[in-house]
C-alpha cells in the first residue's frame, strides 16, 4: 500500500468517528498548550529578570569593602586592620580608562519628617552620577548637583512613595524637610520605578555623599557602583579595580568586585531549571494523552474486528494493518499537537496583551519538545493496539469474535 | 489448481479436541463450479477458509497452483490472497463508512496501484454490475442485492482466478439471490473457478459438481452433468 493511500484511508476513519476524534484532539491539544504556556511563563520570568538587570545597566561592577575568601593559619606578624573603602578610593578609580562613570554609595536608614508627619526611610548618599549609573528617572525638579563629592550640601531627591506619603497632593520641590536632625531642601522627585533588585527606589531619599557620611557619622563607603565603558571590558576593569585598590591599600586585597554578569548568570540558571521543571510537569499530561490514545485505539480494534478480518481476507499484510492503525494515531497526534500549538500561541498572545511588561515567550526547545513528545508518545502507545490488530486471526475476526 | 491431501483441522474447545475437518482429499481444476453443502457445523466454512488461506490445516498438505501453502508465512499468504483469491460473504462485509466506489477500490489501494489507474478500473467494474449510478452511495443506502453486487465487484477487481463464496445469497430475498447467483455463474462461464458454500439445495442442483460434508468428512462428491438449470 502506498504511504499516501494509507494515510488517506486512516484519515477517513479518523474523520468518521467525530466525537472520539474530538475528545482525543482536546486531550492532546491541552497537553501541548500546557507545556507551551508553562514554559512561556518560566522563560518570561527569566527574561523579566534579565530585563531588570539591564535596566540597572548591563555593564555594572559592584565594589564592596572586605574580601570574599576564607583566611586562616597563623595570626599575622604585623598588625592588620581591615581598611575601609573611602571617597578617595572611589575618585582614584575614575582615572581608569575602562571606567565610564561610577557612583559611590553610603546607605542607611533615618526618619524623614515634614510638617508633623514622619517616616522611616532608606537614605542613599551618592553623587550626581548615580542617576546615570542606576538608570533612574526624574519626575520633577533636578537630581543632585555635580559637586565635589567631599562637600556636603543640604539638598535631597525623594522617591515617589516618600513624596506621596509626606506631601500628599502638595508640591514637594523647594520645600524643606528633616532627615534625622538635619534640614534638607527637596530639589527633585524620582519617577516611580518600583522594586529594583532588593532596593525599593520609591521608598528612598537620596542626599549628597558627604551629607550622608555626616548623618551616619562614617568615613567609609557602603559600596561603589562602577559602570564599564564597554561590556567586553568587564573582566579587565575588574582586574584594574583590584590592582588600583591594592596599590592604595598597601598591597592588601581587601575589596570584592562583583560583576553584574555573575549575578545575572545565577538567576538565569535558577529560572531555566524552573522552566524545565514546569515543562516536565506539563509533559506528563502529554503522556496521559498518549495513554488515552492507546485506550481508544484498543476499543477501536475491538469495534472494527470485522473490518480488520475483511482487510485480511482482501490480502492486507500484517505490516499494512499495523501501518493503518499507526497512521490513525499519527494523524490524531499531529492534529492535536497542531491545535495545542495554536491554543498555546493564542494563550501567550492574550497574556502579552494583558501584561505587556512581562515578556511571555515559549522557548523554542519547549515547543519542539512538546510536539516531539506528543507525536512520539501517541505512536509509541498506538504500537500495542496496532500489533494486536495485525495479529488477529482472520476467520475469528470476520465472524466478529 | 487446488489440491488438498489428508487435510485435518482440529480446534480445542474447552481442552477437548474437535475435528472440524478429517481426512479431506480434494482436487479442483481451474474453471470448475463447485457447491459445498452440508448441515451446520459440518466443516464447510472451515474448508472454504482453508482453501481461501484464511485458516491453516492442522495436518495435511494444501497445494494451490502447484505451490505448497502450508509452509508460507502470513505476509506471503496475504500476497497470494490478494492476487489469486476473491471472497464473497453472506453478510457482505462492506466497510460502512466508505462509499461503494471506495469499497471496491480497497484491494487496488492495498496493492499499491496509482489513483488514476484505480479510478478507471473501479468505474468499469461497477458499471459491469449495473452499479454505475450507485458509486457514491454508502452501503446503508444500498439494497441487499446491490450490496452483494458491490462485494462481488470488490472480489473481482484484482482479477483473481478463483472466487470463494460463503452463503452468498443467505441474506438476500429470492429475486436478489437469483440475480447475484446469475452474476457469479456468468463469471464462472468466463473461466473463474467458483466455490460456493451453501445451505440452499437449489444452488446445489445448479452446479456441475457438488460436495457434501458431514462431521468434517466429505461423504459425497457428485458430478452432475445437468449443467445450469434456468432460474
Amino acid at each position: 500500500m502506498r504511504p499516501l493511500d494509507l494515510l488517506d484511508f486512516a484519515l477517513k476513519t479518523v474523520t468518521r468517528y467525530r466525537l472520539r476524534t474530538g475528545l482525543l484532539l482536546a486531550a492532546m491539544a491541552i497537553g501541548v498548550a500546557a507545556v507551551i504556556l508553562l514554559t512561556a511563563l518560566g522563560e518570561g520570568a527569566r527574561r523579566y529578570v534579565a530585563n531588570q538587570f539591564s535596566a540597572l545597566g548591563t555593564h555594572l561592577l559592584i565594589v564592596l569593602p572586605g574580601r570574599n575568601e576564607t583566611r586562616g593559619g597563623q595570626p599575622p606578624m604585623l598588625g592588620e586592620t581591615p581598611r575601609d573603602l573611602t571617597i578617595d578610593d572611589a575618585l582614584a578609580l575614575t582615572r581608569s580608562r575602562l571606567i565610564r562613570r561610577l557612583a559611590p554609595l553610603v546607605v542607611g536608614s533615618a526618619t524623614v519628617s515634614f510638617a508633623g508627619r514622619s517616616r522611616e526611610t532608606n537614605i542613599l548618599g551618592s553623587t550626581a552620577e548615580l542617576l546615570a549609573v542606576r538608570h533612574l528617572e526624574l519626575a520633577q525638579g533636578q537630581f543632585l548637583p555635580a559637586l565635589d563629592p567631599r562637600r556636603a550640601a543640604p539638598v535631597c531627591v525623594l522617591g515617589n512613595q516618600v513624596r506621596d506619603e509626606l506631601f500628599g497632593p502638595e508640591p514637594a520641590v523647594g520645600r524643606w524637610l528633616r532627615i534625622g536632625d538635619r534640614r534638607f531642601r527637596v530639589i527633585g522627585v524620582l519617577a516611580p520605578k518600583g522594586q529594583s533588585l532588593g532596593t525599593d527606589v520609591d521608598n528612598t531619599a537620596i542626599i549628597p555623599l558627604a551629607s550622608a557620611q555626616n548623618l551616619f557619622n562614617t568615613a567609609s563607603l557602603f559600596r561603589v557602583l562602577v559602570e564599564v565603558d564597554r561590556r567586553e571590558d568587564t573582566a579587565r576593569a575588574q582586574q584594574a579595580i583590584l590592582t588600583l585598590i591594592r596599590a592604595r591599600h598597601e598591597g592588601e586585597d581587601d575589596i570584592t568586585v562583583i560583576t553584574q554578569d555573575a549575578v545575572l548568570a545565577t538567576f538565569d540558571k535558577i529560572l531555566r531549571t524552573l522552566t524545565l521543571a514546569v515543562g516536565g510537569i506539563a509533559a506528563i499530561s502529554l503522556v496521559v494523552a498518549g495513554i488515552l490514545i492507546m485506550n481508544v485505539m484498543l476499543v477501536s480494534v475491538t469495534q472494527r474486528t470485522q473490518e480488520i478480518g475483511l482487510l485480511k481476507a482482501l490480502g492486507t499484510t500484517p505490516r499494512t494493518i499495523r501501518g493503518i492503525f499507526l497512521g490513525e494515531a499519527a494523524i490524531l497526534a499531529c492534529w492535536g499537537a497542531g491545535a495545542g500549538l495554536v491554543i498555546g500561541a493564542a494563550g501567550v498572545g492574550v497574556g502579552r496583551f494583558l501584561y505587556p511588561t512581562f515578556p511571555l515567550a515559549p522557548p523554542w526547545w519547549a515547543v519542539l519538545a512538546a510536539l516531539g513528545v506528543a507525536i512520539g508518545t501517541a505512536l509509541l502507545f498506538a504500537l500495542l493496539p496496532a500489533r494486536r490488530a495485525a495479529r488477529l486471526d482472520p476467520v475469528q475476526a470476520l465472524a466478529g469474535r | 489448481m487446488i489440491r488438498l491431501a489428508d487435510v485435518q483441522r482440529v480446534f480445542l474447545v474447552g481442552g477437548q479436541p474437535v475435528y472440524a475437518l478429517q481426512d479431506v482429499n480434494l482436487r479442483v481444476a481451474a474453471g470448475e463450479y463447485l457447491a459445498i453443502m452440508g448441515p451446520s457445523g459440518s466443516g464447510k466454512s472451515t474448508l472454504l477458509n482453508i482453501i481461501g488461506l484464511l485458516d491453516r490445516p492442522s495436518r495435511g498438505r494444501y497445494e494451490l497452483d502447484g505451490g505448497d501453502m502450508t509452509v508460507q508465512d502470513d505476509e506471503a499468504l496475504a500476497q497470494i490472497r490478494r492476487t489469486k483469491i476473491g471472497f464473497v460473504f453472506q453478510s457482505f462485509h462492506l466497510i460502512a463508512r466508505l462509499s461503494a466506489f471506495e469499497n471496491v477500490e480497497l484491494p487496488l489501494l492495498l496493492a499499491g496501484m496509482a489513483a488514476t489507474e484505480r479510478r478507471g478500473r473501479v468505474e468499469r467494474a461497477l458499471r459491469a454490475l449495473g452499479l454505475g449510478e450507485r458509486a457514491r452511495h454508502r452501503p446503508d443506502q444500498l439494497s441487499g442485492g446491490e450490496r452483494q453486487r458491490v462485494a462481488i465487484a470488490r472480489a473481482m477487481i484484482m482479477e483473481p482466478r478463483m472466487l470463494l463464496a460463503d452463503e452468498p445469497t443467505g441474506n438476500l430475498d429470492r429475486t436478489a439471490g437469483h440475480e447475484v447467483l446469475a452474476i457469479l455463474e456468468e463469471l464462472n462461464r468466463r473461466g473463474i473457478t467458483l466455490l460456493v458454500v451453501t445451505h440452499d439445495p437449489e444452488i446445489g442442483e445448479r452446479t456441475r459438481r457438488c460436495l457434501r460434508l458431514l462431521d468434517g468428512r466429505i461423504v459425497a462428491d457428485v458430478n452432475q452433468t445437468a449443467g445450469h438449470a434456468p432460474a
